[in-house]
């Protein structure tokens, strides 16, 4: 018999702070945080779309930051805190941007929303009145193909607003 | 804030309490939550993981494959190889010609070889180089006129003549007449080079096979998959297999996207399922980017020729349209697109006399299918820029131009399609007003006079484009032609007030699972929110045939209508009892049954079913539907193009025109669409903000280009999507004027309104910069080459992809002619009357 498993292929206990979470994950160490958030630690609100760092469904916050986690390895981020789209929701309690997404109708498919969540929270974290057009830079590295962009763009308006403890409507 | 805008007709219903209020989908939180599960985030104990290993060749014989030593590695399974699955099978019954694992020949670069089921996908990689396949390298033809070209090389017996996949010929009312009366005729060449749908989920699914040695089949099998089309899969896995549809499941879990990239049955769901037969545990394939761009089913690159005859005072008198379509390897969809390429010219613009001659071509490149607008966006681009450039030789305004051929509501058009409701007027009247077309063209004919002032304009130059669109709400013909309902839906109702809506339907984003929670809503007076719902699950759910054509709401919204009533009726019949008050008099709303006439007399939803399920036992009622006979002419090739309503879209593109770059940037788009009633105006919105991105993508961005017979650009680095920085602002328009057979009024948002915005574009561009380029998508470098060779206002010598196909001659099929006068009248209804008759006009509503 042939056997793939060459050394290298060892898996290495690490640890991973996670959504406010301190585990334990024995991960193979060529592996991407991707894959051990999806694989190994069951956490399959994060996305794939094309594991090359082109799409942005894989978006994750490293320390409030929003990083690519198809291009990142997990040895890289035992320090940080990783915040993916199950930790966005504290104490059974959404986002304001979970809250305006759904209500203005800017997830449709829904596959690409995650990312566009974190990275939407990571702006209204470091900004809290983005300007349109500060909004769409920050989202650059997020595709969608279903929304036509609109509707997200109102929705990040909307739940800046609503963090404001502005119009809730 | 939004700007989305309504016109509505007036007075024309009751008020709703559900219908036409904006409110989240009924699966949003799922999906801002990371709740909701994609086929790729199946996961069940013992899985394995599979993988397809395709054609490095466009096209080569197969020699030998050699899968020993994947099958020594350690944690290989399984590999299966062409010969495992030998039956041949196809989305469309008249073209089943795919295997799932190639039978002697390969047929373009990713066409799947051998299939391989691991442990683990690293063990995969390891396996994957250790198949060993030897090909002996064919010809590749790569283009619409490569294929012409070489007869010879034939790439799909399916071509009875070359690589003809598909001729057909038709002419409808008197065309030489109809040219002879024209004052101006005028001929024009476009190519629409096509694209692919780029779903941002990529393909996935998971097989389950649960062996039971008592069941003479030996078990069942289960199989989730990232698919608009569960039903088809359904069938399909059936033939190829050789295992009865009793026998299998296949559920479509929550999906990423479609666009119809998800809409044939495919290897990898063929291949995942028998893996598992072999191996006892679950497979998983999850494709790889590149493999979505390789299984493609994309929009074909399509040729197009136009010849059309006008009167001096712009009225249209006859039609001319040749189309060429590069089909890639396989059938696919491929002669229904054929078909579309040619059908609803006529449903835009009122024609007397119609020739359509249509030709799909076997290239050596991944297969094309439907994408959104399927088969009618090239056609709609070409001759929307055509009808550009006859309005501006005959020095009418584009608008008005347009605005003196709509096809009017309640009429026939003259290959013999039935058209109801149509508010096209309206659209088109809504975006010249808002993006002041008027008021543009005064400004720019003003400052054409004015010639100082253009020495000191900047590299800049700014124009606007308008062009009006049909869709289809639903094919009027099944795939597979039978009496069976389109769309069906059961509803159960629990003695604690609860509700269960079943149906076939498959939401792929575009918020079908939230249409038939407000339909049933609206009709039994409760909440969407209060409502259950199971979907797209074979063996749960009744057939709904799949989210193509543009069909799920106005079908599957009637036939929820239709099984809610059923319920409403037994509800309404034990209140009456229970209230004292006639059934006429009741009425549904909020949760509670009440007297129309005392308000105060109310029985609650819950109270109501636990009185009728004492009268009549379990309630449980379905509904079904079926479009309406009668739609479509009596001429072989009539079941395309004909569909129990048409959506009408207009669209104004604001375009600035870098002419020193050739760089286009579109600035604003104006958008129009006649959706009958939005059932949600949310959601509605935002398919028409979707259909105008993609449109936007379509027309600037998005190369499907081959090299050597590979895809030059299989990522979505360099196969441009166009991002936040790119898109367009979106001005929508809903305009709603009820449609008499549509739910509650309703007719489709999900593909018309894509259609509208690349010619849109295109001449926007022409009214920039004077020069017209012909051929979507228009880069910078097309357009810096036509400004240098064409200067100012005149055209350019036709780039390779425009120059003439030359046609065969005769075309190899037989001319059918039609006139609508010969077709026998059908009684009750379809003869373009406006009918009260309404819902009972339809057949097999019940």
């Amino acid at each position: 018999m042939l056997n793939a498993r060459k050394e290298i292929k060892l898996r290495q206990l690490i640890t991973l702070h996670v959504n406010g979470e301190r585990c334990e994950v024995a991960v193979l160490p060529h592996h991407t945080l991707l894959e051990v958030l999806r694989e190994d630690m069951g956490l399959t609100g994060t996305k794939h779309g094309c594991e090359l760092g082109e799409c942005g469904a894989c978006t994750v916050l490293i320390d409030g930051i929003p990083m690519l986690s198809c291009l990142t390895l997990p040895v890289e981020v035992q320090e940080s805190e990783i915040t993916t789209i199950e930790g966005l929701e504290q104490h059974g309690k959404l986002h304001p941007l979970q809250e305006t997404f759904a209500e203005l109708g800017a997830a449709q498919c829904g596959y690409c929303t995650p990312g566009f969540l974190l990275s939407g929270a990571a702006l209204l974290h470091t900004n809290a009145q983005p300007t349109r057009e500060q909004i769409k830079e920050a989202l650059a590295g997020n595709l969608c193909r279903c929304t036509g962009y609109t509707k997200i763009y109102e929705a990040v308006e909307a739940a800046a607003k609503r963090i404001q403890g502005g119009d809730a409507s | 804030m939004t700007k989305q805008q309504r016109v509505k007709a007036e007075n024309v219903h009751p008020p709703y309490k559900v219908i036409g209020t904006p409110r989240p989908k009924v699966d949003a939180y799922s999906k801002v939550t990371g709740r909701a599960l994609y086929a790729d985030d199946i996961m069940l104990p013992r899985m394995l993981y599979g993988r397809l290993v395709r054609s490095p060749h466009p096209h080569a014989r197969i020699l030998s494959i050699d899968v020993r030593r994947a099958l020594e590695l350690q944690g290989v399974l399984a590999v299966i190889t062409g010969e495992d699955l030998p039956q041949k099978f196809g989305i469309l019954p008249s073209s089943q010609d795919e295997y799932a694992l190639a039978i002697d020949k390969v047929r373009y670069v990713g066409d799947p070889v051998v299939a391989i089921a691991a442990l683990d996908p690293d063990i995969l990689d390891e396996a994957v180089k250790l198949i060993q396949i030897e090909y002996e390298v064919l010809p590749a033809l790569m283009s619409i006129d490569e294929a012409l070209a070489h007869p010879d090389v034939k790439i799909n017996d399916e071509a009875r003549t070359g690589n003809i996949h598909k001729a057909v010929s038709y002419e409808f009312g008197e065309v030489e007449a109809g040219f002879a009366e024209a004052d101006y005729i005028r001929e024009d060449w476009f190519y629409y080079e096509g694209n692919n749908h780029a779903p941002i989920e990529e393909h996935a699914c998971v097989a389950n096979w649960e062996p039971n040695p008592s069941d003479p089949v030996g078990g069942k099998l289960t199989l989730w998959s990232s698919t608009q089309t569960p039903h088809y899969v359904h069938r399909e896995l059936s033939k190829v297999l050789g295992m009865p549809q009793s026998h299998i499941r296949v559920i479509a879990p929550d999906v990423g996207g479609g666009f119809g990239g998800k809409s044939d049955p495919f290897s990898h769901e063929i291949c995942a399922a028998e893996l598992s037969r072999r191996t006892g545990r679950p497979v998983k394939i999850t494709c790889t980017r590149e493999e979505v761009f390789l299984i493609h089913r994309g929009r074909h690159p399509v040729k197009m020729w136009i010849k059309t005859g006008v009167k001096r005072d712009g009225t249209l008198t006859a039609m001319h349209f040749r189309s060429f379509l590069d089909g890639g390897a396989y059938g696919s969809y491929g002669i229904a697109t054929t078909y579309y390429t040619g059908a609803l010219q006529t449903v835009t613009y009122k024609l007397p006399a119609y020739k359509f001659e249509g030709m799909r071509l076997f290239t050596n490149k991944p297969p094309c299918g439907p994408k959104r607008g399927h088969g009618t966006t090239q056609p709609r681009y070409a001759v929307e820029v055509h009808m550009d450039k006859i309005a501006h030789d005959l020095g009418i305004d584009p608008f008005e131009f347009r605005r003196h051929n709509l096809i009017e509501p309640y009429t026939r058009t003259i290959n013999g399609l039935r058209i109801t409701s149509c508010a096209l007027g309206e659209c088109l009247d809504q975006v010249v007003e808002r993006s002041g077309w008027k008021e543009f063209r005064l400004a720019k004919q003003s400052a054409a006079l004015d010639h100082e002032n253009s020495q000191a304009e900047t590299t800049i130059k700014r124009g606007l484009g308008l062009a009006a669109s049909s869709y289809i709400c639903g094919a009027g013909k099944p795939i597979y032609w039978n009496d069976l309902p389109h769309s069906a839906v059961q509803i159960r109702l629990d003695r604690g007030g609860g509700v269960t809506v079943y149906c076939g339907a498959t939401d792929i984003g575009q918020g079908s699972t939230s249409v038939l929670a407000y339909v049933v809503a609206e009709e039994l007076g409760i909440q969407p929110e209060q409502i259950h719902l199971e979907t797209a699950d074979t063996a749960l759910t009744p057939v709904d045939l799949g989210s193509y054509s543009s069909r799920v709401t106005f079908m599957a919204g009637n036939a929820a209508i239709a099984a809610a009533r059923k319920l409403k009726d037994q509800l309404f019949e034990a209140a009456a009892t229970h209230l004292h008050v006639a059934v006429e008099r009741l009425h549904a709303a909020e949760g509670v049954i009440f007297d129309e006439n005392d308000p105060g007399v109310t029985l609650s939803f819950a109270k109501a079913v636990q009185a009728a399920e004492a009268r009549f036992g379990a309630l449980v009622a379905a509904g079904s539907y079926a479009p309406p006979e009668g739609i479509h002419g009596d001429y072989k090739g009539a079941g395309v193009g004909p569909s129990p309503a048409y959506s009408y879209s207009t669209c104004v593109a604001q375009a600035a025109v870098d002419v020193e770059t050739g760089e286009v940037v579109v600035e604003k788009l104006w958008l129009a669409h006649d959706v009958g009633q939005a059932i949600n105006p949310l959601l509605v919105a935002g398919q028409v903000e979707g259909g105008a991105y993609m449109g936007y993508g379509e027309a600037l961005m998005e190369q499907q280009i081959f090299r050597k017979g590979r895809h030059k650009i299989p990522s979505l680095l360099d196969y441009k999507l166009a991002t936040t920085l790119d898109t367009p602002e979106i001005e929508t328009i809903l305009v709603e004027i009820p449609d008499q057979e549509g739910p509650f009024g309703g007719k489709e948002a999900g593909q018309g309104p894509l259609n509208p915005v690349i010619p849109a574009i295109a001449n926007a561009v022409y009214d920039a910069i004077g020069i017209r380029i012909d051929e979507v998508p228009i880069t910078p470098d097309k357009v810096l080459k036509a400004l240098r060779a064409g200067g100012q206002g005149k055209g350019v010598g036709p780039r390779p992809t425009l120059v003439a196909t030359e046609a065969p001659s005769p075309w190899p099929t037989r001319l059918i002619s039609w006139q609508p006068e010969a077709m026998k009248p059908v009684p009750g209804n379809g003869n373009g009357q406006h009918s009260d008759a309404g819902m009972a006009a339809k057949r097999g509503v019940s």
